[in-house]
């Protein structure tokens, strides 16, 4: 975040949002907790060949290993290593377990302790206290993970540092052009992050007038204030799933993890699909229109709340 | 916790919780019998109904994914139906329609009680002191309950790189207590020593003295495909509580990574109902997708 608050739209292109704010060497967080993902952002990155990137994510997912195979990612800093119930990340444990094609420097949390990180960057505290790692070998794996006495007298207590990103990207239901960001179902580590960093690019499946967003400012989790960048691209979380809008693609999770067991062919799926199609409304051509009709979810509309106004 | 209603061990399978479903009557007897299940012990539906039966009496439940995801919604509806079901993600009283495929997904969060930030969840929720059982899986569980998710080998050129801890070492230390299912028992799956600790044990986390320590009790049940293993004793290390159909208490014993202690009323896990194994294949798991 910024800080300089400018009036007036903050949409541009993915295109232009990455090329002018990604740098190689940077440390970049990519949040979105198996839901809202930016894969289209790191997709991006990824055609604009960025590297050397230390990526922060707290799952990383199959995007993280599509970073990984294509040469963009020297450095991760994460709290889960698999992709869920669909089993390994390949390329990440090839380059762990063989420094296969080369060695990849980790610095590894719990989920709690990873998202403090993010509170303590986000609230410029020096270090995080969390009631984790007594008796774990994780503080050995990461010295980062220190201990302090509590000056209260309740005994030892183990901290995280604070992450400041570089650059934190996050994918929203919805913002407005200023950058209000709304975004409901699983929120993850996004607001944290986001005020953690020194730039914020926000994708959203919709951009809306600000009249949406206001007339329900308890769902804006980000404000306009802390972002850089409005990007609007629908289906920017696919295969991930943006809540209300479409559903996780499964079969793809599924899919990625014989993909992965072979670099060759994850170098190849990276070069038909990413440099293969020019930008993310190319990739989603490429998908399909059968495919993302088998996303789509039914309506569920919340009940609507009546904030009021004072009357006369 | 031999006789306490939290165990299930031992227990006669018309004991069981009372379900309208799968019951029969006997035409000869005139008495009332349970249809039950010839599953092997080592098959997905028979570890997910043990599983489920430790959560009777549990309130608020930390549900992992995988064997916990089946476990929970067997109990929900064939063991209690206020199970509580909280998910890392920040799911807090899940309703789902459909079995989730993994624990952010969407349909963990349709019709939820509440959607919290991962920030309550871990923090008020958790650390706070509000989870009653944590359901994790692992890839090995020591003598005294530590647990690894870590790294099979050294962590600095590891043989196998495993998931990490995700949330588990953060739950370790403020559920109440946890529930292990294992998919293996043998001495890699149950070493007498973790390779690396990522969630440690009560026993272990005191050893570092001068620090506050957890509230947690550790890994009290470890569910493998041969038995039961608990773990009565805050500090104490894992027993042979019971042996699943079939099983000796020689081969459960002589398959741990130590000398594994038996327990006096050693007993035989009760098999699964019919109606427990049509539940998970027919309405639970439909696709498949852990019931492998």
């Amino acid at each position: 975040m910024t800080g300089s608050k400018v009036t007036g739209s903050k949409v541009t292109t993915l295109r232009e949002a990455v090329a002018e704010h990604v740098r190689d060497g940077m440390t970049v967080a990519l949040e979105g907790f198996g839901h809202l993902i930016p894969f289209a952002a790191g997709h991006e990155i990824i055609r604009q060949r960025r590297r050397d990137l230390t990526v922060c994510r707290m799952t990383p997912d199959i995007l993280t290993d599509q970073l990984l195979v294509a040469g963009c990612v020297s450095r991760l800093v994460a709290s889960f290593f698999a992709s869920g119930s669909a089993g390994s990340l390949h390329e990440i444990r090839r380059r762990v377990e063989r420094h296969d094609p080369a060695p990849l420097e980790t610095e590894e949390y719990s989920h709690y302790g990873m998202y403090c990180r993010y509170e303590a960057g986000a609230k410029r505290l020096p270090f995080q206290p969390l009631l984790s790692y007594v008796g774990s070998d994780l503080p050995e794996l990461n010295p980062r993970i220190r201990a302090v006495e509590s000056p209260y007298g309740e005994g030892k207590v183990y901290v995280v540092p604070p992450l400041n990103p570089d650059l934190t990207i996050v994918h929203a239901q919805r913002a407005d052009p200023e950058g209000n960001t709304q975004l409901w179902g699983i929120t993850g580590a996004q607001a944290p992050a986001a005020y953690a960093a020194s730039a914020v690019i926000v994708t959203v499946e919709e951009v809306v007038e600000p009249e949406v967003v206001r007339a329900d400012p308890n769902r804006t989790l980000i404000p306009a204030h802390a972002v850089d960048v409005v990007v609007e691209v629908p289906g920017g979380s696919h295969p991930s799933y943006a809540q209300g809008c479409y559903d996780r693609d499964s079969a793809f999770y599924r899919e990625w993890t014989p993909i992965s067991r072979d670099r060759e062919a994850a170098l190849a799926w990276i070069d038909e699909w990413i440099h293969g199609t020019a930008d993310h409304a190319a990739y989603l051509a490429k998908l399909g229109r059968p495919r993302w009709d088998g996303l789509r979810v039914a309506p569920a509309p919340s009940g609507s709340v009546s904030y009021g106004r004072r009357k006369g | 916790m031999t006789a306490d209603a939290h165990s299930p061990d031992g227990a006669a399978p018309t004991a069981a919780p009372s379900v309208a479903d799968g019951t029969a009557t006997d035409r000869a007897t005139g008495r009332s019998t349970v249809a039950l299940s010839d599953v092997p012990p080592h098959s997905a539906e028979f570890l997910a109904t043990v599983a489920a039966r430790e959560l009777a009496g549990r309130r608020r439940v930390f549900a992992g994914v995988g064997l916990p995801t089946l476990a929970v919604d067997l109990a929900r509806r064939t063991i209690d139906p206020n199970v509580e079901l909280v998910y890392e993600s920040g799911v807090v009283g899940a309703h789902p329609e459909a079995m989730a495929e993994g624990i952010a997904d969407s349909v963990l969060v349709s019709g939820a009680e509440a959607m919290l930030s991962m920030d309550a969840l871990f923090g008020y929720v958790l650390q706070g002191g509000h989870v009653d059982v944590g359901f994790l899986g692992a890839a090995q569980v020591d003598r005294i309950g530590n647990i690894n998710t870590s790294v099979i080998g050294d962590w600095r050129r590891p043989e196998v790189r495993l998931p990490g801890s995700g949330g588990a070492s953060d739950i370790i230390a403020s559920a109440r207590e946890i529930v292990v299912v294992l998919r293996r028992h043998d001495p890699h799956a149950l070493p007498a020593e973790v390779d690396f600790c990522t969630s440690p044990s009560p026993a272990r986390a005191r050893r570092q003295e001068g620090f506050h320590q957890p509230a947690g009790a550790g890994v009290t049940t470890v569910i493998t495909p041969l038995g039961i293993l608990r773990r009565p004793d805050r500090y104490g290390e894992l027993e042979l509580a019971a042996v699943h159909p079939g099983v000796t208490v020689a081969e459960a014993t002589g398959n741990a990574g130590w000398d594994l202690r038996v327990r006096a009323d050693v007993a035989e896990t009760p098999r699964p109902r019919t109606e427990d194994v049509r539940l998970l294949r027919e309405e639970i798991d439909t696709v498949r997708l852990y019931l492998r």
